[in-house]
Order: C-alpha cells, then sequence, then structure tokens
C-alpha cells in the first residue's frame, strides 16, 4: 500500500488554512478524499482472483451443480441466523 | 442468454472489482468474499435475465448489493473490530504513518450512512457514472449525486475539518496556549 500521491497530515492543516483564504474552497481536500478511496480500493482490485473464484466459475458449467451450491449457501445462511436469534 | 465461455471470462474478469466492492461496503474481508461467492453463484444461475450487450459489471455489481442490502437488515451491521479486518485483507502492510491514516479513512467511511457510503465507492472508487451508480441502486440519477456530495461533506469534515483552526480555540484551550505561549 503506497500513500505517496498523498501529503501528509501536517499538511492538509496548511491546505485546510489556504484554501480558507481562498474562500472555503476545499478543492484539495476533496481531492485528497478521493486519493484515499481509491487507493483503499484498488489495494484490493490488484490482489486480483482468488483461486476459490476461479475455481467455483469452472466448476459451475452445470446448472445442477449452480443449484447445489446455492441450496448449501442458504442453509448455512439460515443456520447463522438460528443461531444469532 | 447462455453462459458462454466468454461470458465466464467477463463474470470472472468482474471478480477483483467486486471484492473491493464488498470489502469497502461490509469492512471485513471473510464476509466480503463470502458476498463475492453468492453474487457468482445467483449471477450464473440467473444468467438468463442477463441482457447480452448490457453492462455486465452493473449487473454483477446490482446482484451484490441486494444481497448486502438483505444480509444487512437480517443482521445489521457487526460490530468492528477496533484494528480492522480490513487491513488484514491487504497483501502489504502499509507503512506506519499511512497506515494509521488508512484506518482513520476507514473509520470514516464506516460512519457515513450505507446509502451514501455506496454512492460515493460505486462513484468514486469502482468508476460508475451515475446513471450507472442510480441503476445499480435503484433510485434516480439526482438522488446519487446529492448521496455522494453529501458522503464528501460529510467525511471533509470528519476527517480535516476538526484538526484545523476552523472553530476557533476554547477558554482552555486559550489558556494551556496562553501558558505555553509566552
Amino acid at each position: 500500500m503506497k500513500h505517496r500521491d498523498l501529503t501528509s497530515r501536517g499538511n492538509v492543516d496548511q491546505i485546510m488554512k489556504e484554501t480558507k483564504k481562498q474562500g472555503g474552497l476545499n478543492a484539495e481536500i476533496q481531492s485528497r478524499i478521493g486519493h484515499q478511496l481509491r487507493a483503499m480500493y484498488d489495494d484490493v482490485v490488484r490482489q486480483g482472483v482468488p483461486d476459490r473464484f476461479a475455481e467455483l466459475i469452472r466448476k459451475l458449467d452445470d446448472p445442477a451443480e449452480v443449484a447445489k451450491h446455492l441450496a448449501e449457501t442458504d442453509e448455512q445462511q439460515a443456520a447463522k441466523n438460528d443461531g444469532r436469534d | 442468454m447462455p453462459l458462454t465461455d466468454q461470458l465466464r471470462d467477463d463474470i470472472l474478469a468482474s471478480v477483483p472489482s467486486l471484492r473491493a466492492f464488498a470489502i469497502s461496503l461490509s469492512g471485513n474481508g471473510d464476509r466480503a468474499d463470502d458476498l463475492v461467492q453468492e453474487t457468482l453463484l445467483r449471477a450464473i444461475a440467473n444468467i438468463d435475465s442477463f441482457q447480452p450487450g448490457s453492462n455486465l459489471p452493473a449487473w454483477l455489481f446490482t446482484i451484490l448489493r441486494n444481497l448486502f442490502r438483505s444480509d444487512y437488515r437480517k443482521r445489521r451491521r457487526e460490530v468492528e473490530d477496533a484494528e480492522g479486518n480490513y487491513a488484514k485483507t491487504l497483501k502489504t502492510q502499509p507503512a506506519q504513518n499511512a497506515h494509521l491514516e488508512f484506518e482513520e479513512f476507514r473509520a470514516a467511511l464506516d460512519k457515513l450512512p450505507q446509502d451514501q457510503r455506496e454512492a460515493l465507492i460505486l462513484v468514486g472508487a469502482s468508476g460508475f457514472s451515475y446513471e450507472d451508480a442510480a441503476a445499480i441502486c435503484g433510485c434516480a440519477v439526482g438522488t446519487i449525486k446529492s448521496r455522494v456530495n453529501r458522503a464528501r461533506s460529510k467525511l471533509s469534515a470528519l476527517l480535516y475539518v476538526e484538526g484545523a483552526e476552523d472553530f476557533g480555540p476554547d477558554d482552555t484551550v486559550r489558556a494551556v496556549i496562553g501558558g505555553n505561549g509566552g
């Protein structure tokens, strides 16, 4: 995870002062939020496709196989909810 | 349409961004992968209802978002651990300062109302148009725009306004500053 594009916290305070001088425009802050959001998101995207999903898709040629998996998922879900309530 | 090899490849190619979306929504890596798995199963089970030539990622995101919503209603949000499960899903741990900043960002994101959080992620991170995001969330384009704007304002308030000298020091702070200042 690299935050090389991001300014340090001290700089943010500076930016806040400067943007206040500019009449409260907070374009710098918004740009920073955009960077952070994408950094967080792209970090996961870069992990690619975990094996479990590649295998799952390969196995799911067969509609019967899909139905079986879905039934299992529903059962697990029901069990979890029973346990919780 | 039937599940062709091409379609299967396209679905698989959407997995990384589906995971990123699921983790951003749920804040929990394990639960996010369960959501992705169920999304893939439901997508393939209902592949007949996919319109050829329409936006496959948007269709998949819609399924995932609806699953997350119904799951959310059932069990509400589980308490997140303080360290953040999300960080554990990262292959490379951020450096210390960046890590702290990252956790702050994550915590602020979690404080947004769900409608606003999902709108911001879809437009600001997944790169969907306002129109696609509106279709995914089942609401008007104007609604998405206003949710994104409110999300941005709230995040900037949570992350940056407190630290700035916006509100002026109160008496106690002023006394401390006066005492130390000289």
